[in-house]
Formats: structure tokens, sequence, C-alpha cells
């Protein structure tokens, strides 16, 4: 569930109470969205996704599971879906990004499962 | 999207409503998903595929489906393509279109609707369909951020509103609350195959990203050591030896523990931050229950995705998938092609009814909502939605009383649910926030939780009708499969809710055999 909004690097933007699927984040008076429904947030780190200065944390409980802020500003987590994904700045990107597709890494399943092997010889042919 | 995309295309004009965000909204959101397609130009392929999953369909599939679902995709993917999506190559510099990067894809068709002018309205639950004279004819419902009711008047409507896991602990599901089944049958659809929904998936114990994929890379252990496998060893081992445990050790070098790490980064994310290195590390496994999602049954369907009721027409999840993967689950391909392909096509078949109907200006419509919405009495302060839906919960997610389901247990679920169904129907209404009246959000749980109830009574009364264990839906007490029930349960009603059978004789099928004779 969301945890943090750090305020010392939230812009403002407002971005997050729109995109949030979940309706978790509410406008405040001082500009920085609060985490006004937590117990709605669904763990999918869109948010994060989206925040165009890396000022959201998410962890990956699905119950509230409080954080130290300066322990994670310190830690280096913030942001760190984005650039996992190649995400940069909430511009998408990395999409094309996926070594798994290389042949060299096609792991053969046993071949007593029929239905592995014949999906496993289908996804080689699966390239355009 | 699919649909409100194809509906656009076809020149019509579209509204999209959406409870949450379109381009974060439902489960495709938290991760990768895999899909199916067919290479138009590779018979073995073609070939594979169709009959790729027909072991897991326990003959309830139809081949002519299957071909038809995955030619769409294939034509979906091509159009993805075509508009600039970038897909990852191999070695030899060849695409790979067979995983899709849901936050990606997401925020990809959302640029692709407006591109099409479709009008999306965000934060827009819709609670309930219109009709005029036995046709759909709208939808209406309210914004919850700004409170403002919005209605929309149409020519056809399109559901897609997912299935329902019943708000188990699964990431980017709490939209997906079953609306669209209640709003269906409000409007007087019939289900098929409602009792194939007993699909569950594998998350850490500590987490909620219910993703199987990166296991490929791993072995699985009961609590006693014992290697197991994914599915039912897996639930056999929580249920019998307390706990089941991963770990990645099929990943051993530094190579591909970094693909893996990039290929599957959402869950390894997730793992990490839950302080797991799932590479060294054994770590506690539990099955979640995902319900209708990626699981069979739904609204049942004509051959252009219309339902029994003029003017609706239903997609993806919500429709039944049955002719595509049968009894069987549709996830890790076939599923994504289905909410693909059968978007596509019930976006232009509504377009096509819509265009028949011709002007809609100024007919009169009735709104068709009630359970949850306009109580038959006055409002019964004594129901909590927060309280029903830990009901329903009791009922719809344990294993021993949903992933193994047992006669005796689903008829008294059966007996609960009517009478509670009873009382939300007489007096199930959000309470009123002093005088703005009920707040969206409280509107919303109401209705949410009224939707998961019928939804879970379709369920359980087809579960019951079904005496054996087939694909998606198991029983304790017949965990055979038995030859003589390879039919279709056919469900319905809402306040006296009824199954019958119906005959496995796919409708193309038939046809076609029809057209060659
Ligand atoms: C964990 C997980 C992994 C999966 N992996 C795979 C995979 O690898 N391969 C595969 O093929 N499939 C997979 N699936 C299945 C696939 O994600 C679904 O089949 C697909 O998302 C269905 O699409 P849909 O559009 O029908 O429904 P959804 O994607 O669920 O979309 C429904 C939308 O309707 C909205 N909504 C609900 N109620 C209302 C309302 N009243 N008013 C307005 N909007 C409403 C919801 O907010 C949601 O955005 C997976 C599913 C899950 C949960």
């Amino acid at each position: 569930m969301i945890e943090l909004v750090v305020d010392e690097l939230c812009i403002k933007c407002d971005r997050c109470i729109a995109i949030c699927p979940t309706n978790v984040f509410e406008a405040t008076e001082s500009g920085i969205p609060a985490i006004a429904r937590q117990e709605d947030c669904h763990t999918c780190m869109s948010c994060e996704l989206h925040c165009p200065v890396d000022a959201l944390y998410v962890s990956p409980r699905g119950v509230p599971d409080p954080v130290d802020k300066d322990e994670i500003v310190r830690s280096g987590l913030l942001g760190s879906y984005q650039r996992a994904l190649g995400w940069n700045r909430a511009r998408p990107g990395g999409s094309d990004d996926d070594p798994g597709v290389l042949l060299r890494f096609q792991r053969k399943p046993d071949p007593d499962d029929k239905v592995r092997t014949k999906l496993h010889d289908l996804s080689l042919r699966k390239y355009i | 999207m699919w649909a409100a995309i194809s509906a656009a295309e076809a020149g019509a004009r579209v509204v999209i409503a959406e409870k949450g965000y379109v381009g974060t909204s439902g489960p495709f959101s938290s991760a990768n998903t895999g899909i199916y397609y067919i290479k138009p130009d590779d018979p073995v392929h073609r070939e594979g595929t169709v009959e790729a999953r027909l072991p897991l369909a326990f003959d309830l599939a139809d081949k002519l489906w299957i071909e038809r679902t995955f030619d769409q995709s294939y034509a979906n993917l091509e159009a993805m393509a075509r508009w600039g999506y970038k897909w990852p190559r191999n070695e030899e510099g060849k695409e790979y279109r067979g995983r899709l990067r849901g936050p990606d894809v997401l925020i990809f068709l959302r640029r692709r609707l407006q591109k099409l002018q479709v009008r999306i309205l965000d934060h827009s639950p819709a609670l309930e369909l219109l009709a005029s004279n036995g046709t759909v004819a709208g939808a209406q419902g309210i914004n919850r951020q700004s409170g403002e009711a919005w209605r929309v008047d149409a020519g056809a409507v399109v559901l897609a509103t997912g299935g329902t896991s019943f708000l188990s602990d699964v990431a980017g599901v709490k939209g997906n609350t079953g609306d669209g089944y209640l709003m269906a049958a409000e409007a007087g659809v019939r289900f098929s195959g409602m009792e194939f929904s007993s699909q569950y998936a594998p998350t850490a114990f500590d987490g909620v990203l219910s993703r199987g994929a990166h296991l490929d890379y791993g072995s699985l252990y009961d609590n006693n050591g014992k290697p197991i496998t994914r599915g039912r060893q897996t639930v056999d081992a929580i249920l019998q030896t307390g706990a089941a445990w991963a770990i990645l050790d099929k990943a051993k070098d530094e190579d591909t523990r970094a693909m893996v790490r990039k290929t599957h980064a959402h869950i390894i994310l997730h793992l990490e931050r839950l302080g797991i290195d799932p590479f060294t590390q054994k770590f506690r496994i539990d099955f979640r229950s995902e319900g209708t999602i990626r699981a069979a049954g739904g609204v049942l369907i004509d051959d252009d995705l219309s339902s029994d009721v003029p003017g609706l027409f239903v997609a993806g999840d919500l429709a039944t998938r049955e002719k595509v993967t049968g009894a069987g689950p549709p996830g890790g391909g076939p599923a994504a092609a289905w909410a693909f392909a059968s978007g596509s096509w019930a976006g232009r078949s509504a377009v096509t009814f819509a265009r028949r109907i011709g002007n809609v200006a100024g007919r009169r419509t009735e709104p068709l909502g009630e359970a949850g919405l306009r109580p038959r009495h006055t409002a019964d302060p004594a129901l909590i939605p927060q309280e029903l839906l830990a009901g329903i919960q009791a009922e719809m997610l344990p294993f021993d009383r949903n992933y193994w389901r047992f006669g005796p247990y689903l008829e008294a679920s059966l007996k609960r649910f009517g009478s509670e169904w009873n009382a939300v129907r007489d007096g199930l209404a959000p309470p009123s926030a002093g005088d703005g009246g009920p707040t969206p959000r409280d509107l919303l749980r109401a209705r949410e939780t009224a939707a998961m109830l019928a939804t879970a009574r379709w369920i359980n009364l087809s579960a019951l009708e079904r005496t054996e264990t087939r694909g998606l839906h198991r029983r304790s007490d017949f965990p055979d499969l038995d030859p003589s029930q390879t039919h279709h349960l056919i469900s319905g009603g809402l306040d006296r809710i009824w199954v019958e059978r119906q005959p496995a004789s796919p409708s193309l099928h038939t046809e076609q055999r029809a057209l060659a004779s």
C-alpha cells in the first residue's frame, strides 16, 4: 500500500490524484497530496510510475506498513520501480528491453509435461 | 478499451466511463501479461496454438472460436505496432509480441483513445444501465472525485467491467467488484459457466502481486522440504503441511538472474521490497483467489458479443470465455487475447446496432439499478457493506470452500446468501452524510457489495449443480471428471436465481458444419 508522499520532493502537480485508480489521494491546501484513503490502495504501484519526481513510496504489502521517511529516502528505493522498467520522470520507456525473449534464455520445460512443452515450442515460433 | 477503439474507428461517437483511471485501472496495470496470437503465415503455429490449450478445456471449447480469437488478437497487436508500440527483439532481430508490459500498454492505449477523440470519463463508476422499451439505451453513474452525477444516452452499450476476486488480497483488483454482472442481470442477461471461477494464483506470502511467471525459474517445496508443483500440489501443501515455499534456484548464473530481474521486473521488485532475495533464499508463498478474473464463465454471448438484451454487448472477463478455453484457466495468454479480441468485436457490433436504431435523441429511458442503489423499503442501518463483504469472503475465498468446493457448504452458503440478498434488496442503502446525501464512496461501496453478493450466488448455485471436478471447478465430494456432464450450465435471475443445462454445441461450429453439408 502507498506509504509515503515525500513533501520535500513533491512538486504539487497532482498527477497522483488524477491517475490513482482507487482514488487514494486527496488534494490539500498545502498543495501536497494527502494519502486520504490508504485502505483503498491496491498496491498496483501506478502512482510511483506516474510521479515525475519519484516522491512516492509503495510498500509491497496489502496492509499498512509504516516506514521511516528518512530511511526510505536514504535507501535509494524512491524511483526504483521506474528505473527497473526503464521509465523516466513518468515517461514510459523500456518496453522493448526484455532480455527474456532472447533465444539463449528460453528454458526447455520438463519433456514429460506435454502442454508446457508444446507451449514452449510455440513461443519460439511467436517471433514475427 | 479495445471496444472503445474499434467503435471509434468504425466512426461512432464514443464515451468510455471508468471507475478508476483509464490507463492504470484493472489487474493489467501491475505487471506483465502473456498474450496469445496466431501468426497468419505459419500453419504449424496456427495449428499448434489452436491445439495448445485444448487438453485443459475439457471438451467445452470450440476450435473455430479459438482460431477466431487469436487471429483477432494478432490484428490488435499488429495495430499496436503500427501505432508505435515498441516490442522487444531477439538475437536475430525478430520482434516478440507475446508479452505485454501492463502499465506501458494501458497508457499507450489511452493515448490512442485520445487520438480517436473518445470522451474519457475517469473516476466515473457506472452505477446502472438505462433502458428504453427493453433495449439498453445508456448508463449513468457518479464522478467519485467531484461527486457529480453523469449520464450517457447511447444507441448501444458495451459492458467490460472485468471479473471479480471478491476483493481478495491481490494487487490491482479493487475496482473489480463484479458491477457488470449485476448491471447486466438487471437488464435481463443470462450467464454461462459461472462455476468455472475458482481461479487461484501464487503470491509471496507477505505480498499481494499474484503472478507466477518467475516461478518458471524456480522450485517449490512443501513445509517438509518435499518438492511440489504449482497448482493443486501447492494448495495441498499449504493445507496439509502448513506452508509452501519457493526459490528461483534455476536462475543460477548472474546472466540469467539479471535477465529474470529485468524481464519480470515488477515481481522481483515486490519481492526485494519485502526483503527477499528470491535467487538464494527460500520464500514462503501463498495461493490467492482471483475468482472470476482470468477464469472461464460470464455473461452468455452470441457470435457478435451481444447479450440476450438488445443494445447490450459484453467483452473481456465479464463475458464467458468457455468457447475459447472451455472449463480451464485462460491465464497466461488466452485471457488477454480474449480481452483484446472480444473488445474489438463488441465495439464493432455495438456500432452496427446503434446505426440500425438511428437517432436516439429524446428517447424515453428508465434506470434499471435496484440492489444497493434503490432499496425496496426504508434503509436498514444495520446492513453494513463491510460486514456483508466479510461474509461473502468467508464463503468465496478459503481453499476448503472455494478451491475445493463441497456440496453441503455450497448449500449452506446459498441459504445464507439468499437471506442476505433479500435484506439487501429491502434495505441496503448508502448512509447519508448529512444534507448532501451519501458520499460517492459510500454510494459505490453499497452497490459493489450488492454486485459481489449477486455474483457469489450465481457461482455457488452453478457449482452445486455441477457434481464433478472439471477445470476451474473442483468438488472435494466429486473429485473426478464425469463425462456425462460435458455441458454448459446457464444461470440467471436476481431474487429467484436459477440454473439449467445446455448441451455443448458451439454455435460457430454448427453453422460451419451446416454450411458444409
Ligand atoms: C494477477 C493477474 C495476472 C494475469 N496474467 C495474465 C496473463 O499472463 N495472461 C493473460 O492472458 N491474462 C492474464 N490475466 C488476466 C487478464 O488480466 C484479464 O483477463 C484482463 O485484464 C481482462 O480484461 P478486461 O478488460 O475484461 O477486465 P479488466 O482489465 O479487469 O478491466 C475492467 C475495468 O472495468 C473497471 N470497472 C469495474 N466496474 C466498473 C464500473 N461499475 N464502472 C466503470 N468501470 C468499472 C475496472 O476499474 C477495470 O479497469 C491476469 C490477471 C491477473 C489478476
